[in-house]
């Protein structure tokens, strides 16, 4: 194993089991498993940005789950460290889509929940987490409930809170998919700003392809349900990125290289879904 | 019926921002006065029924000695304050009821959050929850009356049966309930199982467990009365039935308003209590009822 990696996944494959009375069709077998992911290798260098793109269903955001020790694998293995990962991990911090801010903690106590867990004394926490704020241009929001926040600020914090602890591996999971385009830019920055500040490792799923490019080093595409890599591209725009890059002719090869990719994998899941509904009616 | 992947399908899901709110004390002045226009209009139909209650016996449409007139009502409740007799029954109702409904809320609460927090537990209990919580407490007052005799036990026994339903039902769900977003972000952040409990499972079924205390504070006021009625020599319950055989229907018509004085009260003190308890939720201003 590469010592610069930082997260590796090989052979990952995930099932779930439907409820008792569901069926799916699994090229044309009818099953009451589910295949996510079939398999999936995947190598994630040391303080890289990555972005995870699929099809929905492809299993992108399981394979987050399990990197995140959220949800067990059904076979193959992936290391965190070289370190096999067997539960969640304070070195991995996520992000979610739907923000998940506890909504009985205001700003500042949100960010410090990952601390009290790590048993970080009550000053020390405070610090921490008012710096974060400060970071995000929060720093007069701290005593503020999540339903006081808009989404782009509850998603300042959650990413804050994700950090408070400092970990060397940033999931996040379609983080801005619920904000609007414009909140969705200025965190893209804000992040990115971070990122190279850090250099935390950030693993990024999102169904946006301006954004996966916009964001990475690395593009991994997904192929439709059973999810597997289909190819990873390298996206060699140079850093720090601003706004307008996204304007460039390079940008754009980037970002039509990976719909290339992409477009095959979205209609296949499209049939897929069709014909689950098909079966269902029968 | 198939729900392809329904698993994968709860990442998807999207969540609309929340809107920010902008000036406070704004927001405060548009309260108050939103506040006293509401009273108004919940005044008005209540002053509505006051007169009528005034008026029909007065005039005559009404025998004044099945509906004595308000004003009476009144002078009658004075006096039997100044007497002292009417505090008597009033304490006597209320420690019962605060007693079989503080039982309730250890017992229904305690046992609530652990009945929703193992899964397992429900399947052998809820049968039997489900019996015993759609019985009538009414039609159980003669069986507790039978095994507890008629003293203090088997009113203060059944008033916290009537309590104990909602308020372990209501935080059987709220701990059921919890969204798993919370417990899968405080799971990521590497939380043990008993801290889980405590930082999220817990305050995340607050709303739901206040509400089931609200209907126990509820049932408990409403029970007790019945039991008095049955077999007591004390209480509000017993002191309108007494009044009713003794024909003393100005007092019956005291005790009915200063039960509805009591319930009032209770239900505003619970107002106030969900509202500090989930000041976290805000927008609680308009949910009074």
């Amino acid at each position: 194993m590469n010592t610069l990696d930082k997260i590796k996944a090989e052979g990952v494959k995930k099932k779930f089991k439907l409820k008792e009375g569901q069926q799916v069709n699994n090229n044309g077998t009818p099953s009451n498993e589910i295949e996510v992911l079939n398999g999936v290798d995947l190598s994630i260098r040391k303080g890289e940005f990555i972005t995870l793109v699929g099809p929905s269903g492809c299993g992108k955001s399981v394979l987050l789950d399990i990197i995140g020790g959220l949800t067990n694998l059904t076979s193959g293995k992936v290391y965190h460290d070289e370190k096999s990962i067997e539960g969640p991990n304070a070195k991995t911090g996520y992000v979610f889509q739907q923000y998940a801010l506890f909504p009985w903690r205001n700003a500042l106590s949100n960010i410090e929940f990952g601390l009290e867990t790590q048993k970080v004394p009550k000053e020390e926490r405070t610090k921490i987490a008012k710096k974060l704020l400060s970071q995000f241009g929060l720093s007069d929001f701290g005593d503020r409930f999540p339903y006081q926040l808009s989404g782009g600020m509850q998603q300042r914090v959650a990413i804050a809170r994700a950090l408070a602890t400092n970990p060397d591996v940033l999931l996040m999971d379609e983080p801005y998919a619920a904000l609007d385009a414009q909140t969705r830019e200025i965190l893209q920055d804000e992040l990115l700003r971070i990122w190279e500040e850090t250099h935390t490792t950030v693993i990024f799923v999102t169904h946006s392809i301006d954004e996966a490019v916009y964001l990475a080093d690395r593009v991994a595409v997904f192929t439709a349900r059973p999810g597997v890599i289909k190819q990873v591209i390298d996206i060699d725009l140079p850093r720090p990125r601003k706004g307008n890059i996204r304007s460039s002719p390079e940008f754009a090869d980037n970002r039509h290289k990976v719909w290339d990719l992409l477009k095959g994998e979205v209609i296949k899941a499209q049939k897929d879904w069709e014909l689950a509904t098909v079966y269902g009616r029968q | 019926m198939i729900n392809m992947s329904e698993n994968i399908l709860k990442y998807e899901e999207n969540l609309k921002p929340n809107v920010i709110e902008m000036d406070d004390t704004i927001n405060k002045f548009k309260r108050l006065t939103g506040r006293l226009h509401e009273l108004s209009h919940r005044m008005l139909l209540v002053l509505i029924v006051i007169l009528l209650w005034e008026i029909l016996p007065r005039t005559g449409i009404i025998n004044p000695i099945l509906l004595p007139t308000f004003s009476l009502t009144l002078i009658t409740i004075k006096n039997l304050l100044l007497s002292g007799e009417l505090q008597v029954h009033i304490i006597a109702s209320l420690q019962r009821s605060i007693a079989g409904f503080g039982l309730a809320l250890v017992v229904g609460i305690s046992l609530g959050l652990v009945m929703g927090w193992y899964n397992r537990i429900e399947r052998y209990t809820d049968l039997f929850v489900q019996s015993l919580r759609n019985t009538s407490t009414f039609a159980l007052m003669p069986v507790f009356i039978l095994l507890l005799g008629i003293g203090e036990v088997s009113k203060i026994a059944i008033i916290f049966f009537g309590a104990v339903w909602p308020i372990l039902i209501n935080t059987i769900s709220g701990v059921k309930s919890v969204e798993s977003i919370y417990i899968k972000a405080a799971r990521s952040m590497g939380v043990s199982d008993g801290e889980l409990f405590k930082k999220v499972i817990l305050p995340a079924s607050i709303p739901s467990i206040i509400a089931g205390v609200r209907l126990g504070v509820k049932t408990s006021l409403m029970v007790v009365i019945a039991a008095e009625m049955i077999a007591a020599n004390s209480g509000m319950g017993f002191f309108i039935q007494n009044a009713r055989t003794i024909v003393q229907t100005d007092q019956v018509y005291a005790g009915v308003l200063v039960l509805i004085f009591m319930g009032l009260i209770a239900n505003y003190t619970m107002v106030w209590v969900e509202k500090k308890a989930t000041y976290w939720k805000g927008d609680l201003d308009r949910a009074i009822s």
